[in-house]
């Protein structure tokens, strides 16, 4: 039997604590929590940083530490800092750091990282080790070269190697959600079905039950499956919240691919025990002939700059659209009669917020509304041009007439200036898989000793 | 008189990134009945052209055990690049939502 506490579905996302003291009486083996996801876009990648506040990470984390030496059990976060590059892994261990000085506890800390060397990834891509996944974009060497941060995720072999290194706390870098929650039970030689198909209903703490918000809940694994339940007084685990999880964030609701093989819950039988726990058995798991681990990148697709005007009056809301198509026409003219650009230098979109910034043209619905929000979004290819052509936009913005006979209108602005510069914007371009000969090969392992 | 939308029969729709590349829309129908008639009237086609997408790369899951619909398909615009509007995949049940059927 293997007990596994997740306080909640992210650091930073905060936990219930009377939950989670609850959960650390129920002696667990293994606090385990996910730092991160790919869900806020690429910049956090693109950068290494993470979205969450400092502060709210320092705070639950030094919760969990406190929580973590009361139960005697090691803790561990997987993708540190949301992106999981070294240098989210790197902060995360300096907030660590400053933790373990404050509590004024000796702490040993076993660091995974999972930053991946561009070149390496070119080398393994021309020998035919990188592998597209459905719906992958095309790449080359020069798209591995050009990015700026390259991960691979982590599974349940290297948090493993983190865990037997005897650190009280593991820092790892890009894992699978599931990887930190699975591994201990996998170690142990309990059902490896069970193991990863429980670490998926876990991974996003009480996500799987009621009360969602409350975030604890523990994982009893054994040999043939496992046991989940909520630590909060009015969170419920039940047959359909637990089977219902395995919809969420992912394409397919029956299978789920790891490093080494996928879980297929086809077969799985959920079983209320009580009001509040629900037991699940019958999962099984597939290994794959070949060890693969999946890789994520990002680069700068260019440097946006973001003008935004308000439109009010009636006759300009309700030929908001002629409006916005006319002045891109002619802004773009002009930045490329002015600048000297061609079209693929620059790209100049205006998303009328209130009518149909959500869809465009797939927009079903139409209302008249009240206001509109025009917001102008220029990329170029570097940040002094974006800022630019945004300058060339301003007046459209602020003094377009739908028709040349027509006295001049004045739009309202938020701000002065109003030219908004958002500086690098980035983008998604691996969703491929590495194979590997061992499972270390593309990640390392360090330990640190906080005294 | 006019037809009823998927959100007048259904429970919930809701929509999500499953990773950068993929959108996923789960409809919980909420009792066998409305599971039923949306599984018999929703068609695969209406999705795609609800999502401007070829009908062949949707995946759809009719699970009857938790009176879901689930349909899965290809980002239109890749998470976060520049002509993406959503960055997680949040409204699109939305769109779906209001077709008829």
């Amino acid at each position: 039997m293997v007990k596994v506490l997740v306080p909640s579905g992210a650091l930073g996302l905060n936990y219930d604590k009377k939950a989670l003291q609850r959960g650390i009486l129920a002696k667990p083996d293994i606090i385990a929590i996910d730092g991160g996801s790919t869900d806020s876009g690429p910049s956090y990648l693109g950068r290494g940083v993470s979205k969450y506040a400092r502060s709210s990470t320092k705070i639950e984390w030094a919760g969990l530490m406190e929580a973590r030496a009361e139960a005697g059990c090691p803790l561990v976060i997987g993708t540190a800092g949301t992106c999981g590059t070294d240098s989210a892994v790197d902060w995360m261990l300096d907030i660590t750091r400053e933790i373990a000085a404050e509590q004024g506890r000796p702490v040993k800390i076993a660091v995974l990282r999972s930053s991946q060397d561009a070149d390496f990834i070119a080398k393994s891509f021309r020998s035919n080790k990188v592998t597209p996944l459905p719906n992958a974009p095309e790449i080359d060497v020069d798209t591995i070269t050009s990015c700026t941060n390259i991960v691979a995720l982590a599974g349940a072999e290297q948090i493993t190697k983190a865990l037997e290194t005897g650190a009280d706390i593991v820092i790892a870098g890009r894992t699978t959600d599931t990887a930190i929650i699975a591994a201990l039970p996998l170690n142990q030689g309990l059902n490896t079905g069970g193991a990863w198909h429980g670490a998926k209903i876990g991974e996003c703490g009480a996500l799987c039950a009621t009360n969602p918000q409350s975030g604890v809940i523990l994982i009893d694994f054994d040999a043939e499956g496992f046991t989940i339940t909520p630590m909060a007084d009015d969170a419920k685990a039940t047959p359909h919240t637990v089977s219902a999880h395995m919809l969420y964030e992912n394409s397919d609701p029956f299978i789920l691919y790891e490093p080494g093989g996928y879980l297929d819950v086809t077969s799985s039988k959920y079983k209320a025990l009580d009001d509040i726990s629900v037991r699940v058995t019958g999962s099984k798991w597939v290994p794959s002939d070949r060890y693969t681990v999946k890789l994520e990148g990002a680069r700068v697709a260019g440097y946006q700059t973001v003008v935004m005007a308000l439109l009010r009056d009636q006759h300009y809301v309700a030929h908001a659209q002629v409006w916005a198509d006319d002045i891109i026409a002619k802004c773009s003219a002009k930045a490329r009669d002015r600048l000297g650009l061609s079209e693929d230098d620059f790209s100049l979109q205006i998303r009328l917020i209130g009518q149909n910034a959500s869809f465009g043209e797939l927009e079903t619905n139409h209302i008249l509304p009240t206001e509109i929000g025009a917001t102008g979004i220029v990329t170029a290819k570097t940040e002094a041009l974006s800022n630019e052509i945004a300058k060339l936009l301003n007046p459209y913005l602020l003094h377009h007439p739908l028709t040349v006979e027509e006295e001049v209108p004045t739009f309202a602005f938020l701000f002065s200036p109003a030219e908004m510069p958002r500086g690098a914007t980035y983008e998604f371009v691996l969703n491929h898989t590495l194979t590997l000969d061992d499972p270390m090969d593309a990640f390392t392992l360090e330990v640190h000793e906080f005294a | 008189m006019s037809l009823p939308r998927l959100k007048d029969v259904a429970h919930k729709v809701r929509s999500k990134n499953a990773g950068p590349f993929w959108l996923t829309i789960d409809i919980f129908c909420g009792t066998p009945e409305a599971y039923e008639i949306i599984v018999e009237k929703l068609t695969s086609a209406q999705v795609a052209r609800c999502f401007d997408t070829p009908e062949q790369t949707l995946k759809r899951f009719d699970i009857a055990d938790l009176n879901v619909v689930k349909f899965s398909l290809p980002r239109p615009t890749i998470q976060g690049s520049i002509y993406d509007r959503d960055m997680h995949g949040a409204s699109w049940a939305a769109l779906l939502a209001e077709v008829e059927i």
